[in-house]
Parts: C-alpha cells; structure tokens; sequence
C-alpha cells in the first residue's frame, strides 16, 4: 500500500471520528412538554415569548432575565437566562432557547442559549413596516 | 387609476437592462461555447467575436442596471419598494451604496458586476483558453441575471426584481388614492446594523472574492471539456488572487463583527461565516495541489477536484443564506424570497456537469504512478491541503445540520428514522473549537517545516542545516509565551488548554521557519517570497486568534449587590456590571465611571463616556460606546460598542442596556433616631445599624489626617433580599463638622449621619432619602482582548503575501 494511501485512511478515519464525537454533541429540537421528561439534558426549545411575564431590572441585577415561554402546543415554562436581555426581545416572533429544565425552570447558561428570531435584525418584517405606512397616511 | 408624482422613468429604463442583460449573457454564453468547438479557424474567430459582442453589452446592461437603481435610492423614490425598504431620507450619503446590498437583489447586482471586470480581464489574457472559460463565465452570469428578472415563466416566478413598484407589492389603503406618494413620508430606512464603515467597503470584498472563484472553476471545467490541462499555468495567479480577496473578504465580516456587533468578539462559527469560510479552505488546497502539479506532475485530479468544489461551495453557501433555511441556526441570514428552488438549481447546474465531466474524463488525467518521496515538498503539501479539506468538510457538515433536517421533513421514511429534528450543541463555539485547534497544530507544523523540504526529494543534511536555527528561536519563543504569556483556559479541560498551547507553538514555528527561509534559502530575495510572506501572515493570524481567545477576559464580572434570594449562584455567569451615573465603580484593575452622555444629530447616535482609571494611577482613558435607535417598523436600540486599542491588547466597551430619568430630585431627607442594633424601615426594605467606627482605616480616603471622623456601620436589606453595606460619617476638626453622606445607588438610597443626639444612650440621628435621581444608569459589558492587533496584522501580511505571488506567477507565465 502507498503511503498516501496510508494517509488517506487516517484521515478519512479522523474525520468519521469528529463526526460521531459532533454527533454526540448534537441536540434535538423538543417541545415543553417532553423537555420536561428529561431534566437535566441540553435540549433545545422553539417557542413563543410571552411579554407579559418578562422580569428584568438593570439596577438590581443586570445578569438575570426570567420570563415565560409558551410553545405550540400551548404548554408554558418558565426561563432564566443569566446575561443581558437581548435587544429588542419583546419584538420576537419566535425565539430559540438552548439549555437544560432543572426543577421545572429552564435555565441557560449559555449566552448563546437565546437567539432571537426578530423581524428588526437583518430581516425586514413587512408587517412592522405596513403598520408603519399606514399610520404616516394619517 | 392615474397617481401623481410618480417618476415612472428610471423603472422601465432598469427592467429594460435587466432583459438585456439576460438576453446578451445567454448569447455570449451560446457564441462562446462555439467558439470553444469550432475547429475552423475563421468560423471560431466569427464566433468570439459576437460573444465577446454580447458580453460588451451584458456588461453595460449591468453597469446601467447599478446606476439606475443607485438613481432610485439616493433620489429617495419611494414609489420603488427597494428604495422604500432599504433606505429612508436621514441616510448618510455614504451609506447609500450599503442600501444596495442589504436587499439579495443588490448583492446579486454586485455579484454579476464583478463577474464583468474579472471577465473582461480573462478575455484580455487567457488567449487560446478564453473561449472555454468564457463560457462558463457567461453562463454564470446568466444565472445571477435571472435572479434578479423578477418574471413569471410558465406560471412560475423567476428572480426577484429591484424594480418593483410599492404599490404592487403591498396591499394598503392609501394606494387607493392617487396621491398616495405626497402621504409616505419617508423610507423604512437601512437596518442599524449595517450603518458602519466596514459594511460600505466589506461586501465588495467579499463579493468580489465570491466572484472570483468562478475563473479557477471555469479553467477546470474548460480543461476537462477540452481534455487539456495546460490551463493550470493560468489558474495559479487566478486562484491566489480569489484566496486573497476571499480572505480578506471574510476578515473585513469579522472586524465588522467586533466593531459593530455586540456578541463580543470577531468570530462566533456562525453559519454565515462557516458557510464563507469553507470555500476559501478548499480553494487554498487546490491552490497548493495546482502548485505541486506544475512542479512535479503530481496532484493534478486534486486540483480539479478542489477547483471545483470551491465554486460549488460558494453557491451553496449562497443557498444557505439566501433560503432562510438557516433561519433557527443563525443570526444573519436574508429572508426567504420564495426563491429557493431557484437557488438549488443554481448550484446542480453548475455541479452535475462538472462532476460528470470529471469522472468521464478521470482516467485520463494525466497522473504519476511512482510514489511521493517522503521527504518531498509535494507529499507534505499534499496532505497539508488534504488537512484543509478535512477542516472544511467538518465545518460544512455540522452546518448542513438544519439541511438535512429540512431534507427529512421530505421523505417518510426517513422521518420515522429521525423523530426529533437536530438542533446545534448546547455550546456550538466549543464544538468547532475543539475540532480546528488541532487543525492549526497540524497546519502550523506543516507550514513552517514543508517550505524547507525540495520538491522531488531532499537530503537529510541539507534539511539538518536548515531547519535547525528556526526551530531553536522556535523553542525559545515558545517556552517563554507558554510560561510567562499566562494563558490558561481550563474552563473546557487540561486537554483543550495543552492543545491550545500545542497550536501556539505550532503558529510561532510558522512565522519564524518562514521568517527565516526567506533569509536563509532564498536569500532575502523578497520579489519571490510571496508564498512565505502569505505564511507568515497565516501564523500571525492563527497567533492572534489564539492569544485574544484564550486570553480574553471579561472585566465586568458583576460583584454588588448579588441577590441572596434569587437563584444567582456564585458558578452562574455575571458579565454586565450596573453603572450609574457620575459614581465611580470598582472593575477589577480600574475604577470605571460613566460619565456622561450625548445624542449626535448628523448619525443618530447617542453615545456614552465612560471613564477608566487605572488603580496603579497609570494614565486613564475614556471610551466611547454608542447606541442607535433602530429602523422604522421595530423598537429599541441597537449597540455599538468601542474599543479603546493598546499595543497588546484592546479594552472592549459595550452598553447592554440603559435607562435614563430626567425627574428633578425634589425628596427631602427623613430624619430618625436609632442606636446600634435598632431598625429601620425605608420604601424597598429596611436596614439594621450595627456599629459606630471611629476614624476606620477603609474610609481614609473620605477625611484628611487633621479630621476626628466616626462612621455608621449600616447594613441594607431590600425586600428582595440583596443586601448592601453603607457607612455615611462626620468629620469634626475645630469645632466645624462635615457631613459625609453614603448612597446604595441600586436602592437610590442615601443616607447621611446627621448628629449625635445622646451620648450616654448612644442615639443618633440619621437622615434618609430616596432619591430617583439616581436612576440614570446604564449596564455594560467590558472585555480585554490581548494581542488582537497580531490577528489583523496578519490579514494585513497574508493579503501582501497573496498579491505578491499573484505577481510573481504572472511574471512567470509573461516570461
């Protein structure tokens, strides 16, 4: 066998190798309701904000943000994320949460953990924009 | 209905280039592609010449197209969607260009722009290879002209025109009056976000990059159409040029990112980068299998392979931001404009082909049997790029993951297989991290020595001689980053920490064995050291990575006012510190005060002074973060921050949050009378006194030497549970007495010692007020980027090094 041969196989074997380790560090998309059957498993959870229940004050402590997060299927959890609000939060139509159910709290650690998909960054919501137009008519 | 004031004009003039232009880049891609059969020698010259014809005429139809649409958005015509949506009336000029680009139609524009200045240079030099790569050059600019045709062929729209009209793209009621115009005000305006210097002059760059990688694609196909492969003399500068652009194309992204973007850094693996990233990975491979095969013959299916699949790459990364599929993954993306089918066939009409071709043509490929030396330039350089094509597919793969998530929903099967869809790690930065730092152990190691190595073959004496001096200043240099530089990254494990190290180490032999090769075997002779220079600054880059990230440090750990009640444990993460406004706050090696505030009218910003000084009592300074109010259609604001730069290491600011309040103090204070032990009651909680202290060492700095202080040793409880020390005072020297007052500002409380009232009993009387003046405040975040100057120094290096052996290779094929 030719040494590049040799070469080949180690690497094509590395890269299989990183796959499986990746793959072993993937999470699955989950719904409250089933993220609460596994605490303590890194899941991750597309929902909904409810503005209404956002708790955050910069003065006594700029690093905790609760609130409430209802999915699809109506069912609500709460969530605590130890950064700063993310800009722009209550404008979310959907928000991405990446963390752990411990004690029947979400929390994130992560400061990546939140990512928030909002009509003002990069994208253009034409609904905003309309409601816009609309009352510059009047 | 008839509306008034609309300027119909420019509109029709912009779709009647937009048709020409995909007419002219079909005709040139017909003519060229008959040329490239034509045997006969009058008929082939017949054909370039009407191909070249209809690429003149593509090229002014996409100039026109540029102007007309530049017209319509720095004369606000907002009876243009993409004028309305991008851009709006208070827009820098120098903004106007970004309003392009943020629309996929104007970032095609400027795609197919720069296809016509690199075609017209092909046309120009690549003699008998002009035909062939022109076709596929033609061709491609006929697929970005129907991206943005904006047509419905057989019920199907096609592309997506800039040069819609407001009125019917939207339903809204005032487009029923026909003086709809004279009622909108103004545009949606440019997203916050790319109202930065770096987003005028970045895509460009990155574009340009982008388009580039079609000329060593279009070679390859040409050659394999042909079955001819002298087209790799012509490649080499082609392909060192794209890496360049592409490069720094990408960095540009990454300074934007840490000059404008608040998540704190220059690269986070987000898709959008991955997916730029990746191309240029797989292209610098074949750059270095297309060196080894016109030195010793080998690699040549390599570089066919490589060439192509970066093209490929670059369209399928242009898949991946355009389809929105991203959209759960990343946080730049565009929008979904229905266009996605459009977009896959984009990359399969370039890829079928190409791949056919190459497995038709594979065994024809002119190869060498005998086997690679060991001690040849070629077999390390050939494993080097297969190490790049590794950490590229690695890179690609885990962001396909919401591809092959979107392929599932399709099929039944496979849904029954994969029930719960795959979401990104918990920690996505650490997954790539953990895998590319042993990339760039590997990568350093074989940049640094390969260059010493001869193609062919090269004697163990020779290499001996060579490579001792670089690698004893290696060892040396190493040792002392290692022991003295401090790194200690032990978040992620002892095993992430030693790979670190071991990539630090391998970054340093780079720099110094190439360092030294341009000295010890090329003689200083600079004119041919392009490809070390280019190295040097890849050493200098993955230096600068490794230091500012493992080393980064977070200053604002959060330290006052920790609530007790509130599940803050001492593991959780605390990066914001709370500042108000005119009081010193304690941050680590400085005292950190935000002073003031202003709003810049011309760009809409307001922005914060904050004051560093340092408590060695070195110089202090001030930074100036900035926030700006978002675009029309959404609240809030968006941050910039500021970085303070030093020569090794930058202090990096930015407002996470502030709140501002203008009432005037009208609160009085409210007197009581207490001795030690006794509590009082205030609006958010109470507070117990402790103890009198009479002159306190840790108070010196409130009273002079002359002065009898006493302070109050008051502890504050909230009704949430935070507690907070505070000691008001007085200071007698010769009967006068001065009040000292203390505030817990998060509490707005303060609290002054008025008097003593009995001494025997130990009564006292203090005042408190609770005061909302106190309440501008702002939060922020504060980091320390050491040697982050040795990353942008060495984009700087590798650009240089890049154009220096894009000069040398011309020279050579002139020659």
């Amino acid at each position: 066998m030719k040494k590049m041969h040799i070469v080949m196989l180690v690497i094509i074997a590395a890269a299989i190798s990183l796959l499986l380790m990746y793959m072993g560090n993937v999470t699955t998309y989950e719904t409250i309701a089933s993220a609460k059957q596994k605490p303590g498993k890194n899941i991750t959870i597309i929902a909904k904000l409810d503005t209404a229940t956002i708790q955050y004050d910069i003065a006594k402590n700029p690093n905790y943000l609760t609130f409430e997060a209802v999915d699809t299927l109506g069912d609500r959890m709460k969530v605590a994320y130890y950064y700063e609000k993310p800009y722009d939060m209550e404008k979310s139509s959907r928000i991405v949460l990446k963390g752990k159910m411990e004690n029947g709290i979400f929390e994130i650690r992560k400061k990546e953990g939140i990512l928030v998909k909002c009509p003002s960054k990069y994208k253009d919501d034409m609904n905003a924009a309309k409601k816009n137009l609309e009352t510059a008519s009047k | 209905m008839k509306y008034i004031g609309e300027n119909l004009l420019p509109g029709d003039i912009g779709k009647f280039f937009l048709v020409l232009s995909l007419v002219a880049s079909l005709v040139a891609t017909i003519a060229f592609f008959k040329a490239n059969q034509s045997k006969i020698i009058g008929e082939k010259e017949s054909w370039l010449r009407i191909a070249r014809f209809s690429f003149l005429l593509e090229t002014i139809s996409v100039l026109s197209i540029f102007v007309v649409l530049y017209y319509i958005i720095s004369n606000h015509l907002f009876e243009y969607k993409y004028a309305w949506q991008h851009s709006d009336r208070s827009l820098q000029i120098e903004y106007l260009l970004s309003c392009f680009w943020e629309g996929q139609e104007g970032s095609f524009m400027l795609w197919s722009f720069w296809h016509c200045v690199l075609g017209w240079v092909l046309i120009k030099t690549s003699k008998d290879w002009e035909a062939g790569v022109m076709t596929v050059v033609s061709f491609a600019q006929f697929c970005l002209a129907t991206m943005t045709i904006g047509m419905y062929f057989f019920g199907t729209k096609v592309g997506s025109s800039p040069f819609v009209l407001l009125r019917n793209e939207m339903e809204a009621l005032i487009f029923s009056r026909p003086e709809y115009l004279s009622l909108i005000k103004d545009g949606n305006g440019l997203n916050t976000l790319l109202q930065n210097y770096w987003m005028v002059i970045h895509p460009p760059i990155l574009f340009l990059g982008f388009a580039s990688t079609v000329v060593p694609f279009a070679f390859a196909f040409a050659g394999l159409t042909n079955n001819k492969h002298e087209w790799i003399k012509y490649s080499l500068p082609w392909a060192s040029f794209s890496a360049a652009l592409l490069g720094v194309g990408i960095m540009m992204g990454a300074m934007w990112a840490y000059e404008s973007l608040s998540f704190g850094g220059y690269w986070a693996w987000d898709p959008v980068e991955n997916a730029s990233l990746v191309p240029w990975l797989t292209l610098v491979a074949g750059l270095h299998c297309n060196l080894i095969y016109k030195s010793t013959g080998y690699s040549l299916r390599a570089t066919y392979f490589f060439y192509i699949i970066s093209f490929v790459l670059i369209l399928y990364s242009t898949f991946l931001t355009r389809s929105g599929i991203l959209g759960d993954t990343s946080v730049h993306a565009f929008t979904d404009l229905g266009m996605n089918w459009q977009l896959l066939i984009f990359i399969l009409v370039f890829l079928m082909p190409a791949l056919f071709l190459y497995f038709k043509r594979y065994k024809s490929i002119p190869t060498i049997v005998k086997e690679e030396q060991t001690f040849s330039r070629e077999f390390w350089m050939f494993i080097g790029a297969l190490i790049l094509f590794l950490s590229g597919f690695v890179i690609i793969f885990i962001t396909s993951l919401p591809v092959f998530n979107k392929i599932v929903t399709h099929f039944d099967f496979l849904k029954s297989i994969f029930k719960n869809s795959f979401a990104q790690p918990e920690d996505p930065e650490f997954t790539h991290n953990q895998i590319q730092v042993f990339v760039a152990v590997i990568l350093g190691f074989l940049t640094a020595f390969t260059q010493f190595l001869k193609y062919k073959d090269t004697s163990k004496e020779y290499l001996r001689k060579k490579i001792i001096i670089p690698v004893i200043i290696t060892i040396v240099i190493s040792l002392l980053i290692i022991f003295l530089g401090g790194i200690q990254y032990d978040k992620k494990g002892i095993g992430f920490l030693v790979a670190i190290h071991m990539a630090i180490v391998g970054s340093v032999y780079t720099i110094i064995a190439n360092a030294s090769y341009i000295w010890l075997v090329l003689k200083g002779k600079i004119k041919v050291a392009g490809a070390s220079v280019a190295h040097i600054g890849f050493g200098l880059i993955l230096l600068g990575i490794l230091i500012s990230s493992g080393k980064k440090t977070v200053l604002s750990w959060n330290k006052t006012g920790i609530n007790v009640l509130e599940k803050t444990k001492q593991e959780d993460p605390a990066e914001n510190t709370t500042l108000f406004k005119g009081i010193k706050t304690d941050m680590g090696q400085y005292m950190v005060t935000y002073t003031k505030d202003s709003l810049n009218e011309r760009d809409r910003k307001r922005y914060f002074e904050i004051d560093f000084q340092p408590k060695d009592g070195s110089k202090g300074f001030k930074v100036y973060p900035d926030v700006i109010k978002n675009n029309k259609g959404a609240e809030g604001f968006a941050a910039n921050p500021d970085a303070k730069h030093f020569l090794f290491k930058d202090i990096f600011v930015y407002i996470t949050s502030f709140k501002e309040d203008d009432k005037k103090d009208t609160t009085h204070f409210r007197n009581e009378v207490l001795k030690a032990g006794d509590t009082v009651y205030y609006g958010n909680g109470f507070m117990i006194f402790n103890k009198i202290l009479l002159n306190p060492t840790e108070q010196k700095q409130k009273f002079t030497e002359d002065e009898t202080a006493m302070f109050l040793d008051i502890q504050v409880v909230s009704k949430e549970g935070s507690r907070y020390a505070v000691m008001p005072g007085i200071a007698i020297k010769n009967q006068s007495l001065r009040i000292i007052p203390d505030t817990v500002v998060a509490q707005n409380l303060v609290v002054q010692f008025n008097k003593v009232v009995d001494q025997k009993l130990g009564k006292l009387e203090i005042g408190l007020k609770e005061s909302k003046s106190l309440t501008t405040l702002l939060t922020l975040k504060v980091l320390e980027f050491p040697m982050i100057k040795f990353l942008w120094l060495g984009v700087v290096v590798m650009f240089i090094g890049f154009i220096m052996s894009v000069r040398q290779r011309i020279r050579n094929f002139i020659a």
